[in-house]
């Protein structure tokens, strides 16, 4: 079918600025993905996938500036052990990155593999993100297969000392980054990939993780605290038998961040849990979604969000969990909550099921709410000041989302995280 | 140290007069109790005194050791020295009952400018306390009030009482739901805070409770006002004929 004429002249706007890089063994995969961007075009506004969020800041050919937000905190994860992998304005920085070798996992840089004629990467690069296509179409992944700068293929083979941390530096007003990073996790093996930083002025990034048989891969992101950033994530994921997939997404501040996770669990009793906090104030828009498909039996995933909301913000949420035919015994969770703290912010919820087995349990809940007054009273009248007594159900109402972080010592990293932002907006 | 007087208080959102010239004062050392029919302003006293919303004091006063109470705000009376044991204690799902202890102490210990309890200390203390009100380690951990029996929720109240040392303590209710023991376990904690600093309003509706947490005056509320004040015999009067025979009396 042919493409209405806007989003036409929209996607080959956007692709006339651009130029796919040099391919080698990944040349084909390129080709396909640029094929399927022209096929899709890129998201217009139009579109029902996109009927909370305008796409046109993520899809525009021209970039806008965007400030380099200067920080008065460590970078996070700073005080952890840890592989550091730096991107500063979407390109690999050697000097600032630690030595690649780690025992557990071969990491190369995509750069590289792109000259070579053969490497583990190619059976995977734009793989998932195609299966990701349908039943929704997700231009900006195929865009991202098609063109990404850079990225790292990491092949977990083991069980590595430490987590593996992506950094992302911003450092350019008008830098417009493309990563792709591919995760193969072999069986028995399990790894922790960390990721914070703000990238860039505008960022689309794509992780594709196949994670076979009992292997387990657990992974924190913390995006912010940058005000100006215009961000298009997605995530794809397949998990096979008796394998472990969780996810947890920090989000502080944001025009625009869009992350969306895509996980097909095709092997039975496996475990995948997305999860989400995101806090921001005035100018954010924030939206997260997720489609979870459960093709084999036994196998539980959860989705948790918790957006906090204030001034104007708005928080979207659009979670799906498909549950085919014959995958029986599937344990499904979605739960999808904003606190608004006052009556200029919108959270705008689609939670959705679609089952197709008999013998399922699947639960999912949207709420919408604002301080509980009677809470907020009870701890006020024991002596704990006004501002105080909101931060601690502010966040007690996040602590479900933060929980999904399995490492104590990171999730408490993140809740100092969010202790600072609430601290600072007293 | 308590000094209520001609205190009028009528609800913000609607036209309903609820306490129509309230007198009454509770001297340091002393144990007050209230006892009056369901719905004359017991709890809206207890709340309008500990500054919650909803209530608005349209005449009379009501101090502590001489600072007016109705002008500060909930936070500041309790570290005045306000406490208040909820008649619906509250439940906080995601807020861990010794976090919000141990913020309560020291918000209070930071607002008269003393210094922090240090975690060991606050840690020792509460576990002592704890054990005297039976409250077992888990029910420390759990969320607050998450969960709990109804007289497991009383019980912690008396243990936030316990902790924060108020100068005057208004007990709400605070026996009812509570089986036999439990109820001497509770007067046992109100019992050992008697102290010749400090006061007491137990509002009741049994001499049960009174006859653990022997009260020096009794008080009748009725229609929102104070309508007969005794000694301990008022409670047995009560107890034994209810209230029609005092309020034909007074009226
Ligand atoms: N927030 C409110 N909204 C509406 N009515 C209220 C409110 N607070 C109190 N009232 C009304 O004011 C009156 C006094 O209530 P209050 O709770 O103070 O009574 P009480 O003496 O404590 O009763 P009880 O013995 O049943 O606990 C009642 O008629 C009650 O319904
Ligand atoms: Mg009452």
């Amino acid at each position: 079918m042919a493409l209405a004429e806007a989003k036409q002249s929209a996607t080959e706007a956007r692709l006339a600025a651009m130029s796919l890089p040099e391919g080698g063994c990944l040349a084909a995969a390129r080709q396909a993905a640029l094929s399927r961007v022209q096929t899709l075009g890129l998201p217009g506004r139009r579109d029902e996938y996109w009927k909370y969020t305008r796409p046109d800041k993520l899809t525009s050919a021209e970039v806008s500036k965007a400030a380099v937000f200067a920080s008065d905190e460590e970078p996070m994860f700073s005080e952890f052990d840890r592989l550091k992998i730096v991107f500063v304005d979407g390109v690999y920085n050697a000097e600032a990155s630690d030595d690649l070798s780690l025992e557990g996992v071969q990491i190369d840089r995509i750069a590289d593999i792109c000259c070579q004629d053969i490497h583990w990467a190619k059976d995977l690069y734009g793989v998932l993100e195609a299966r990701g296509q349908s039943p929704v179409a997700r231009p900006l992944a195929a865009l991202n297969t098609a063109f990404a700068q850079d990225g790292v293929a990491i092949h977990v083979t083991g069980k590595p000392s430490k987590p593996i941390n992506l950094v992302y530096v911003h450092s350019d007003e008008a830098s417009d980054a493309i990563l792709h990073h591919v995760i193969r996790v072999e069986a028995g093996a399990e790894a922790t990939i960390l990721e914070n930083g703000p990238a860039a002025s505008r960022f689309n990034k794509c992780m594709e993780i196949d994670i076979a048989d009992t292997g387990k891969l657990h992974l924190v992101r913390a995006q912010g605290r940058d005000h100006e950033r215009r961000a298009a994530t997605h995530l794809f994921a397949r998990l096979g038998s008796e394998s472990v997939f969780k996810s947890f997404t920090l989000t502080v501040n944001g025009i625009l961040t869009r992350n969306e996770a895509v996980v097909e669990i095709l092997g039975g009793d496996a475990i995948a849990h997305i999860a989400g906090a995101c806090v921001g104030d005035g100018e954010f828009h924030h939206d997260d979604t997720v489609f979870i498909t459960h093709d084999a039996v036994n196998c539980e995933s959860r989705q948790v969000f918790k957006k906090v909301l204030r001034n104007g913000a708005t928080g979207v949420f659009q979670g799906k969990i498909l549950v085919k035919e014959g995958a029986q015994k599937t344990d499904g969770y979605q739960i999808s909550q904003s606190l608004l703290l006052d009556d200029d912010s919108q959270f705008l919820a689609k939670p959705e099921l679609e089952i197709y087995a008999d013998d399922v349990i699947c639960s999912h809940g949207s709420t919408t709410g604002a301080i509980d007054e009677e809470a907020l009273f009870y701890l006020r009248s024991r002596g704990v000041p006004a501002h105080e007594a909101t931060d601690l159900l502010t966040l007690a109402f996040l602590a479900e989302a933060v929980e999904e972080v399995e490492d104590q010592s990171i999730a408490d990293a993140i809740v100092a995280r969010l202790e600072g932002w609430l601290a600072r907006r007293r | 140290m308590l000094e209520i007087k001609n205190l009028h208080v009528k609800l913000e959102d609607e036209d309903k007069q609820i306490l129509k010239g309230l007198d009454l004062t509770v001297e340091a050392g002393k144990v007050h109790a209230i006892m009056g029919p369901n719905g004359s302003g017991k709890s809206t006293l207890s709340y309008v005194l500990s500054g919650r919303d909803g209530y608005e004091v349209t005449d009379g006063s009501a101090t502590l050791a001489g600072e007016d109470l109705l002008e500060l705000e909930p936070e500041e009376r309790a570290a005045l020295g306000v406490f208040l044991a909820f008649q619906y204690p509250v439940e906080i799902p995601g807020v861990g009952n010794m976090t919000f202890l141990r913020t309560a102490v020291n918000s209070q210990r930071k607002a008269r400018g003393e210094e922090e309890l240090s975690a060991a200390d606050f840690l020792k203390t509460i576990r002592a306390k704890a054990k005297e009100l039976k409250i077992d380690a888990d029910m420390l951990k759990r969320p607050v009030n998450v969960g709990f029996s109804g007289g497991e929720k009383k019980r912690n109240e008396i243990l936030q009482m316990a902790m924060l040392e108020p100068k005057m303590c208004i007990l709400d209710e605070t026996d009812s739901g509570l089986d036999v023991d439990a109820m001497k376990l509770v007067a046992e904690g109100v019992n050992a805070l008697r102290d010749e600093g400090r006061g007491f309003l137990v509002i009741t509706h049994y001499q049960r409770l009174l006859d653990h947490i022997k009260p020096d005056v009794v008080h009748i509320l009725a229609g929102g006002k104070i309508v007969k004040t005794g000694g301990p015999e008022l409670a047995l009067e009560v107890e034994n004929n209810g209230y029609a025979g005092i309020l034909a009396e007074v009226s």
